[in-house]
């Protein structure tokens, strides 16, 4: 499973890197970016899950 | 519109300074949710009020029919003089594509997290001398001595204006919160004071340059090229606008609800973790901060004959109470876990400086509880709020319990 954010569709509300932040972080500009390949974890599906489901925006996709 | 006749029908004539919907808009934000999504008025002009999270979104990402040439709804349709399109008077936040794209890349790195996480000490320092000023009162004024200081004493030392021009500087923010929507004229001779002291500040920044907001603006380049001081200037009063009577709100209504909601006072006093969880959820249910859009054109939408310039109430906390995003809409959940609330806007327009909002909520906050761990409302009638597109608590008595 891996993680991924669409730039076109971030605008940087930032709830994803608050709520996992050894998942997501952030650019300059404050748009979330994922930390790494995204490559989800057992240990951090979850967590990745909990941030997809407070992104305002649907900015974060989930994929086998 | 202190004036205007009492609203009989909120679905034909909504009026947002109606004073049954500034003491309580919710009921009716339900009301129409069932009956009439897109509400109606005469008032101001003509306009329109979408009231579910599917309405309010899709206008806030329709950048093709509604322009955010004017945020602020006045009293009648706005004038050309209102709309230089397509930069607007205040750009990012009255700007549409393309150009609010490059307005917008402008302040963005001096509000994302990395500069604004930076802020922390310096804000709790201000929260903790404020509360030091309020020591021995039996009763505290959490509204007019404590939350109102909070924004323009962080917006002053991120702007690296001196500590000790405090008072003058509220002055002027004063000056700008009263002057801001006057006609132009007035607005000039009015904002004399402030630009001479604010171009006083900027001079001696460019002789002596630092690590601050107005050194930032200073030294960004557009196009290759400085900002002109007009330019620096009208963003700075951008910042104190957007940036005062917001987050003041939103700290002001979270000590409200947790003077009269002991269980949520005592679960944040005692599991400080849960505080970041806790803000999201104060700000999906007291979300401050309603914005406007114009219509670009004559167009239908759901149903409704919307005209070239009539006003878009765009009701971002209205969004915040819809049944259909949210589970147990109209129960404030301090541990919600899934909170896709929309306080700081949807789309393009995101609220800039939400993570300096989320910041100075979360350690005002921090502080006041930590001052007092058990409170209650001294006088709930005297508490008022804010008419207009700010909600929040301005009087707000507050007893400090043993």
């Amino acid at each position: 499973m891996k993680v991924r954010i669409d730039p076109e569709i971030c605008q940087g509300q930032g709830r994803c890197f608050s709520i996992a932040p050894g998942i997501f972080d952030f650019d300059d500009l404050g748009s979330g970016v994922v930390i790494g390949d995204g490559t989800l974890t057992n240990d951090t599906i979850e967590l990745a899950r909990l941030a997809q489901s407070n992104c305002p925006e649907h900015a974060i996709f989930i994929e086998e | 519109m202190t004036d205007s006749p009492l609203v009989q029908d909120f679905a034909t004539d909504w009026d947002h300074s109606d004073p049954q919907w500034v003491a309580d808009p919710y009921p009716i934000w339900d009301d129409l949710r069932q009956r009439c999504p897109v509400a109606h008025t005469e008032r101001y002009g003509g306009g329109w009020f979408p009231v579910t999270h599917a309405g309010v979104s899709e206008i806030a990402k329709d950048t093709d029919n509604f322009t955010s040439r004017n945020v602020v709804i006045g009293n009648g349709r706005p004038t050309e003089l209102d709309l230089p399109a397509p930069i607007g008077v205040a750009p990012p936040i009255t700007s549409d594509p393309p150009f609010h794209a490059i307005a917008r890349r402008l302040i963005l790195p001096a509000f994302a997290p990395g500069p604004i996480n930076a802020l922390e000490p310096m804000i709790r320092e201000l929260c903790s001398s404020l509360l030091d000023g309020l020591v021995g009162e039996d009763v505290v004024n959490a509204g007019t001595k404590y939350a109102q200081y909070i924004p323009p004493g962080v917006i002053r030392g991120m702007l690296g204006f001196p500590e000790e021009d405090i008072e003058h500087f509220l002055e002027m923010v004063h000056i700008i919160m009263e002057g801001i929507d006057h006609p132009e004229e007035e607005r000039i001779v009015e904002f004399e004071p402030v630009e001479a002291y604010f171009v006083a500040q900027m001079e001696d920044h460019i002789d002596n340059p630092r690590d601050d907001l107005t050194s930032y603006l200073l030294n960004v380049k557009l196009d290759g090229q400085n900002l002109a001081m007009e330019h620096v200037f009208g963003t700075m009063v951008l910042i104190l606008v957007a940036g005062i009577d917001t987050t003041w709100s939103a700290i002001g209504s979270a000590i409200w609800h947790l003077a009269q909601n002991p269980e949520d006072l005592a679960r944040l006093v005692n599991e400080p973790d849960l505080m970041p969880v806790a803000i999201e959820e104060f700000l999906r249910f007291y979300a401050p901060v309603t914005m406007a859009r114009l219509v670009k054109h004559d167009m239908e939408y759901q149903g409704c004959p919307m005209k070239e310039d009539d006003w878009i109430l765009l009701g971002f906390p209205a969004a915040n109470r819809d049944p259909v995003v949210f589970k147990d809409a109209e129960r404030f959940i301090i541990d919600r876990a899934e909170n896709r609330h929309v306080a700081f806007g949807l789309g393009i327009h995101r609220c800039a400086g939400s993570n300096l909002a989320r910041l100075e909520m979360r350690v005002a906050l921090e502080e006041f509880i930590k001052r007092y761990p058990r409170f209650d409302l001294a006088e709930p009638d005297a508490v008022t709020w804010a008419p207009g597109q700010i909600r929040g608590p301005r009087n707000l008595p507050i007893r400090i319990l043993p």
